[in-house]
């Protein structure tokens, strides 16, 4: 019994250190100069620029990890074609490469003394301390999050529910959209949630390709550090509250849609357990 | 019922080294129910698959009223297939789910409504329209799972080991209600198993396979009077091997025993004779002993010593209660009806009850 509460303690104690104290902080720092002062912070043209580059680069590389996952999983889960196991291995490559050396991977490829980097210079293609680059590299870090959740998901099921629909006259088009897509519905979203987190909290990859020019090559989590550095502490926490509501945002949204389809969602978790 | 529904001509099919199929070609009426009874990796399924759509053969013909149908997909075919586990859509309810070949050809609203209604009362699951597949039992599950497949309003309809993941008293109550729904709607049905019960009581005609080739079809008496080879018999149901030999009519296990008289020319054989075959008669000079007695509900089955040999009984409990019968009683055994198979598998003849000293023939009734 009293070991009990004291593992039940312990874990609240740790949720409470490490995610609720810091939270408390952020907030409290970036409010520690009154409402005027927070607002300003984040009305700074650099600070919107921040944010702006922030979603832009979520929603162009939230995207393409999203149809990535599902073509990946789609084949995987389908055929057997040569390669597949690499393709599986592969695909958590980026988990286990530190961002910092991904950043780097990408200047020796696209950098001015890179392999491609006359070519592209010649072309005037600029992707190293740009925008491009950024977004690259955040694709390379997000990489396995949809693909993760949603193949051990296709694989489990199975490819009888779709045989079933041609049987019954489905299209190719009509199995994809109305079998294949729903069923993996749930994994696809817990996979652009932790992508699109991902994505916008990205830091050392991004960091070592952006160049860090304030206002044009910064996402929010570059601005928290330059800020921070530069003793603007009250502005960098201001940002800093900013990604947090975001995440909050993130998990509001997860609960309510698990909320609005558990009818659903309870059948299958009921069906996984039996 | 004259004609046939399906013809299949000479179908192979092997995935790599093995050979799943090799040159079957198979007749089914139109209305009839047909079981492709065999053991698991005999092809049957594989058959099933082929006949769908679902997979191709590597050479042969399949057409459906002289139709050619290996040109023409799965959705072209007009088969009806329910899946051995059923695969029904996980994310759509019972309604949807048999709703979903309806929808995919953008049939109107109402007439949906109306069909589906329509079909859930066929399989008695009206109440339960609004639930996930998750949520229903096994027979459940089976019944939605058929009623999808009927929605297309197939020509053909394909199950695969329609039963094979219900308990037993499920079982039973489905395959009566299959056979009933076969008799009213009258739709050419192939059917998979390998329990040789369900295939012959539920089927008019049986397909046995073995290793990608078919053994012997035929209605179940054809079948169970007179299997094709060693190994038709051997699984229809158990069987006692006796090695043996005919001399002069007479049929003698090797280990030193009378069997029965036969036809066959002199030589040797395997002597095969199922356990409700034999019988016993309480003698206490019996060259017998009953080593073991196994009741099982109405059915008990006794493990006879002799001749260091051991064979096994097979009749109703009532008669071991009648003859009191008990595990180290000695006793006469009583041979009937066997089959006499060459060394090649094939039958070769017949085996009966020899003529007892009035001259009549004993003849021994199944008791079962």
């Amino acid at each position: 019994m009293a070991g009990r509460f004291l593992l039940i303690g312990l874990a609240l104690g740790f949720l409470a250190l490490f995610l609720a104290m810091p939270l408390v902080v952020v907030f409290s720092e970036a409010l520690s100069l009154g409402l005027s002062h927070y607002a300003a912070s984040i009305m700074d043209p650099n600070v919107g620029a921040a944010i702006w580059l922030t979603l832009l680069i979520a929603a162009i590389s939230v995207p393409a990890n999203l149809v990535f996952g599902v073509i990946a999983s789609w084949c995987i889960a389908r055929f057997e074609f040569a390669g597949r196991n690499l393709l599986i291995t592969l695909i958590d490559l980026p988990f286990s490469i530190s961002p910092v050396v991904a950043g780097l991977l990408e200047v020796l490829l696209f950098g001015l003394n890179g392999l491609f980097g006359s070519w592209l210079s010649a072309n005037n293609i600029q992707i190293i301390f740009a925008v491009p680059g950024m977004i690259l590299a955040t694709m390379f870090v997000t990489f396995p999050f949809v693909a993760r959740e949603v193949i051990p998901l296709a694989q489990e099921q199975g490819n009888d529910e779709e045989e079933a629909a041609a049987t019954l006259g489905a299209s190719g088009l009509q199995i994809f959209w109305r079998v294949s897509l729903p069923k993996i519905r749930w994994g696809l979203l817990y996979g652009v949630l932790l992508c699109n987190a991902r994505a916008m909290g990205e830091f050392g990859a991004v960091s070592v390709v952006s160049g860090k020019i304030f206002g044009q090559t910064d996402t929010m989590s570059l601005a928290v550090e330059s800020l921070y550095g530069s003793y603007e502490i009250q502005a960098a926490f201001a940002v800093a509250s900013l990604l947090a509501l975001l995440a909050i945002v993130t998990l509001v949204l997860k609960a309510a849609l698990e909320w609005r389809h558990r009818d659903e969602l309870n059948a299958v978790r009921r069906k996984r357990t039996a | 019922m004259t004609g046939t529904a399906i013809e299949i001509s000479n179908l192979h099919r092997s995935f790599g080294p093995h050979h799943v199929l090799r040159d079957v070609s198979l007749a089914v009426r139109p209305g009839e129910l047909l079981a492709l009874l065999g053991p698991s990796g005999s092809g049957k399924t594989t058959l099933l698959r082929l006949i769908a759509g679902l997979d191709t053969p590597d050479a042969g013909e399949i057409a459906f009223d002289r139709d050619d149908a290996l040109g023409r997909a799965p959705k072209e075919r007009g088969v009806g297939f329910v899946f051995q586990h059923y695969a029904l859509f996980r994310h759509m309810s019972v309604f949807e789910n048999i709703a979903f070949a309806l929808r995919v050809r953008r049939t109107p609203k109402t007439l949906v409504h109306e069909r589906v209604t329509e079909l859930l009362r066929l399989i008695q699951l009206e109440t339960l329209a609004a639930r996930y597949p998750a949520q229903l039992s096994g027979g459940q599950r089976q019944r939605v799972a058929l009623a999808r497949a009927l929605a297309i309003q197939p020509r053909v309809l394909l199950l695969d080991e329609p039963f094979g993941a219900l308990d037993a008293v499920v079982r039973r109550d489905l395959r009566r209600w299959l056979r009933q729904l076969h008799e009213e709607m009258a739709i050419t049905t192939l059917f998979v198993t390998h329990d040789q019960e369900e295939a012959f009581e539920l089927a008019d005609r049986v397909v046995i396979m073995n290793a990608g080739r078919i053994c012997q079809e035929g209605t179940p008496i054809e079948i169970y009077g007179a299997p094709a080879d060693f190994f038709v018999h051997e699984f229809l149901g158990e069987s006692n091997r006796l090695p043996g030999g005919v001399k002069a009519g007479r049929v003698t296990a090797d280990a030193g025993f009378l069997l029965g008289n036969a036809t066959a020319a002199d030589g040797s054989y395997q002597a095969v004779i199922r356990p409700n075959h034999i019988d016993v008669r309480p003698n206490a000079q019996g060259a017998w002993t009953i080593a073991r007695i196994a009741a099982s509900g109405a059915r008990a089955r006794l493990t006879l010593h002799g001749f260091g040999a051991s064979i096994e009984a097979e009749f109703t409990a009532d008669r071991v209660i009648d003859l009191a019968l008990a595990t180290g009683s000695k006793v006469d055994v009583v041979f009937g009806n066997g089959v006499l198979f060459g060394a090649d598998g094939t039958p070769k003849g017949r085996f009966g009850p020899p003529l007892d000293e009035a001259g009549s023939k004993l003849r021994l009734v199944d008791r079962s």
